[in-house]
C-alpha cells in the first residue's frame, strides 16, 4: 500500500513536471512569435498600411526611459560608491589599491553598468507593462483592436520594442557614467588622488570593446524584457488577482531572465 | 413561410456546420446561420449556450475547426492579413463592456479607426466622431475619460466608435446587460433607429427576452452549442420546442442524474 502511494505520488511529481517542461517551452514558443511578429510590423507594416506609429514609441521612450534616469542615476552612483569601497578594501591588503580604478573601469562597463539598468527597466517597465496589457486582455480592448483591423502587436509590442532598443544602450551609457562618478569620488576620498588623474586612469584602463560588451547585453535585455513583459500582460486572466499574478510573474521572470542571459554572454564574450 | 435569406436577399453571413471546441469540449455543434442583408438577427440562449463563443467566431476572433464561415461572401479560413483588414473596415462591434480604450478619451476612441485606416485630417476626423456622438446622443462628451461616464453611456460611446467607419455589419454583444430598465430600452430604439438610417445588418447576442423581441426580425434560439431554431419573433414565441418554451418561460430544466457518473465524478483522481 505505502509503495503503491509512493507511486502514485512519484507519478504526479513527473507528471507535474512534464507539464511544466512543456508550458514552459510554450512561453518561449509564445513569446519567440511575439518577436518575429513584432519585427514583421517594424520592417514591414509600412507596406501593409500597418506602420508602427511614432508617437507611440515616443510616448514609450518617455516611459521607459527618460522617467527612468533618476532612480537609475542614484542607484549607479551608489554601485560605483560600493564597489569602489570593497575594492579599496579588499585590495589593501596587498598594498594594491590604486589598481581599484581598473577594476571600477572594466566591471562597470562589462557588467554592472547594465545589470542595474536591466533590473531597473525590469523593476518599472516589466510590470507596468504586464499591468497594462493584461488590463486590456481583461476588458476586452485586445479583441477590439483586432476587429478594428488593429493588429494588437503591431500596436501594443512594437513600440515598446523600438523603444527598448533605442533607450536600453542610451540608459546603460548614463549608468556607466554614474557608477564611474560613485567610484571617482569615493577613490578621490580614499587614495587621495584628484578628479582629473581618476578619470585619466579609467580612459586608460577602458576599451572600446569593454562598453561594446555592455551595449550588446542591454540590446539582449531590452529585447527580453519587451517578450517577457508583454506575454504576461497577454496571458493575464482572472480578474484582479490574475493580474495581480502576472504582474508580479513579469517582473520575477524579467529579472531572472537578464541575469541568466547575462551570465551566459560574459560566458562566451570573456571566454 | 419563406424566410429573408431563403428570398432573393444576399446574405451578410454564412455560417455553415460550424463545430469548434475549447480544450477537447465541444462548444458549437454543427451551427448554421444566415443573416440577410439589412436585418436584424438576435441570437438568443441561455449562459453556457455557446452565444458568446458564436460571436467570437463570427467576428474572426478565431477560425473554425470544422465547418465554415462566410462574411460578405468570404470564407474567413482562407483570408490573407490585408483582406481581413478590408473586410473588418466593413465590420463594427459593440462589445458587452463596451471596450473602449481607458487611456484615451472618449473621442479619440471614436477617432481610432479612423486614425489607424484613414489618412484624413485631424479636423475632418474630430466632425466626423462628433456627428457619430451625436448620433448615439454624447454631444459634448468627447473630452471625458471611459472611467468617468454611466454604463449606459460606455456602451453608446463604444456604438459611436462601431459606427464611425460606417459599417456595413454591426454586432452587439449583450447590448442590455447590466443596465436598468430604461436604458436598456433606449439603447434599443437606439439600434431600430441605426439600422433604418443607415441600412446595416446587425446581429445582438443576447439573453434578454424582451429585447430579442423588440428589436429583431429573426430569433435564433441557442441551447448546449446547437441551435434549437431560427425564426421570426412570432414563430419564436408559438414555438412548442420543449426547450424554447422553457427559454422563454424562464424556467430551469432538470438535468437528469446517472449515480454512476456521479460517483465517478466524485472520486476521480483520489487515492
Amino acid at each position: 500500500m505505502a509503495a503503491e502511494l509512493t507511486g502514485s505520488r512519484l507519478q504526479r511529481l513527473v507528471e507535474q513536471v512534464g507539464r511544466r517542461f512543456v508550458s514552459g517551452v510554450e512561453d518561449f514558443g509564445y513569446s519567440a512569435a511575439l518577436l518575429a511578429e513584432s519585427l514583421y510590423w517594424i520592417v514591414f507594416g509600412p507596406w501593409q498600411k500597418q506602420h508602427v506609429r511614432l508617437h507611440a514609441v515616443f510616448a514609450e521612450m518617455m516611459n521607459i526611459g527618460v522617467l527612468a534616469i533618476p532612480v537609475l542615476a542614484i542607484l549607479a552612483f551608489a554601485n560605483g560608491a560600493m564597489m569602489a569601497m570593497q575594492g579599496i578594501y579588499t585590495l589593501r591588503d596587498f598594498g594594491a589599491e590604486s589598481q581599484v580604478v581598473v577594476g571600477i573601469a572594466t566591471s562597470v562597463t562589462r557588467e554592472f553598468g547594465v545589470l542595474i539598468t536591466g533590473i531597473v527597466v525590469a523593476g518599472r517597465s516589466g510590470s507596468a507593462i504586464a499591468a497594462r496589457i493584461g488590463t486590456m486582455q481583461m476588458a476586452q480592448e485586445i479583441d477590439a483592436l483586432r476587429v478594428m483591423g488593429v493588429p494588437p502587436v503591431r500596436y501594443l509590442v512594437a513600440p515598446v520594442l523600438l523603444a527598448m532598443l533605442v533607450m536600453m544602450p542610451v540608459l546603460t551609457i548614463l549608468s556607466d557614467s554614474m557608477a564611474i562618478v560613485g567610484g571617482g569620488v569615493l577613490s578621490v576620498m580614499e587614495l587621495h588622488i584628484d578628479i582629473g588623474t581618476y578619470f585619466e586612469r579609467i580612459l586608460a584602463a577602458l576599451e572600446p570593446a569593454d562598453i561594446w560588451q555592455g551595449l550588446t547585453k542591454s540590446l539582449v535585455f531590452g529585447v527580453l524584457i519587451t517578450l517577457v513583459a508583454t506575454s504576461n500582460g497577454f496571458s493575464a486572466s482572472g480578474g484582479a488577482e490574475g493580474l495581480g499574478r502576472a504582474t508580479t510573474r513579469s517582473v520575477v521572470l524579467c529579472i531572472s531572465a537578464i541575469v541568466v542571459a547575462d551570465m551566459i554572454f560574459t560566458f562566451f564574450l570573456i571566454i | 413561410m419563406a424566410t429573408l435569406a431563403e428570398q432573393a436577399v444576399p446574405s451578410v453571413i454564412e455560417v455553415r456546420d460550424l463545430v469548434t471546441y475549447y480544450g477537447t469540449q465541444k462548444i458549437l455543434d454543427q451551427v448554421s446561420l444566415d443573416v440577410a442583408d439589412g436585418e436584424i438577427m438576435v441570437i438568443m440562449g441561455g449562459s453556457g449556450s455557446g452565444k458568446s463563443t458564436l460571436l467570437r467566431y463570427l467576428l474572426g476572433l478565431h477560425l473554425p475547426d470544422a465547418g465554415s464561415v462566410r462574411l460578405f461572401g468570404r470564407d474567413i479560413s482562407g483570408l490573407s492579413g490585408r483582406e481581413w483588414m478590408e473586410l473588418r473596415r466593413k465590420m463594427g462591434v459593440s462589445f458587452q463592456g463596451g471596450a473602449l480604450f481607458n487611456s484615451m478619451t472618449v473621442g479619440e476612441n471614436v477617432r481610432m479607426p479612423l486614425r489607424e485606416h484613414t489618412r484624413l485630417d485631424e479636423n475632418t476626423m474630430r466632425i466626423m466622431s462628433r456627428m457619430k456622438l451625436e448620433v448615439v446622443n454624447l454631444a459634448g462628451y468627447e473630452n471625458l475619460m471611459p472611467a468617468q461616464l454611466s454604463g449606459g453611456m460606455v456602451k453608446r460611446a463604444a456604438l459611436a466608435r462601431a459606427l464611425v467607419m460606417d459599417p456595413r455589419l454591426l454586432f452587439f454583444d449583450e447590448p442590455s446587460a447590466g443596465l436598468d430598465p430604461v436604458v436598456a430600452a433606449d439603447l434599443d430604439n437606439l439600434i431600430l433607429r441605426i439600422r433604418d438610417a443607415m441600412q446595416v445588418s446587425i446581429v445582438v447576442v443576447t439573453h434578454e427576452l424582451e429585447s430579442a423581441f423588440k428589436i429583431a426580425d429573426r430569433i435564433t434560439v441557442l441551447d448546449r452549442g446547437r441551435i434549437l431554431m431560427t425564426g421570426s419573433v412570432e414563430e419564436v414565441r408559438n414555438s412548442d420546442n420543449q426547450r424554447v418554451r422553457n427559454l422563454l418561460s424562464r424556467t430551469s430544466e432538470d438535468v437528469p442524474v446517472n449515480a454512476e457518473e456521479y460517483m465517478q465524478r466524485l472520486t476521480e483522481g483520489a487515492d
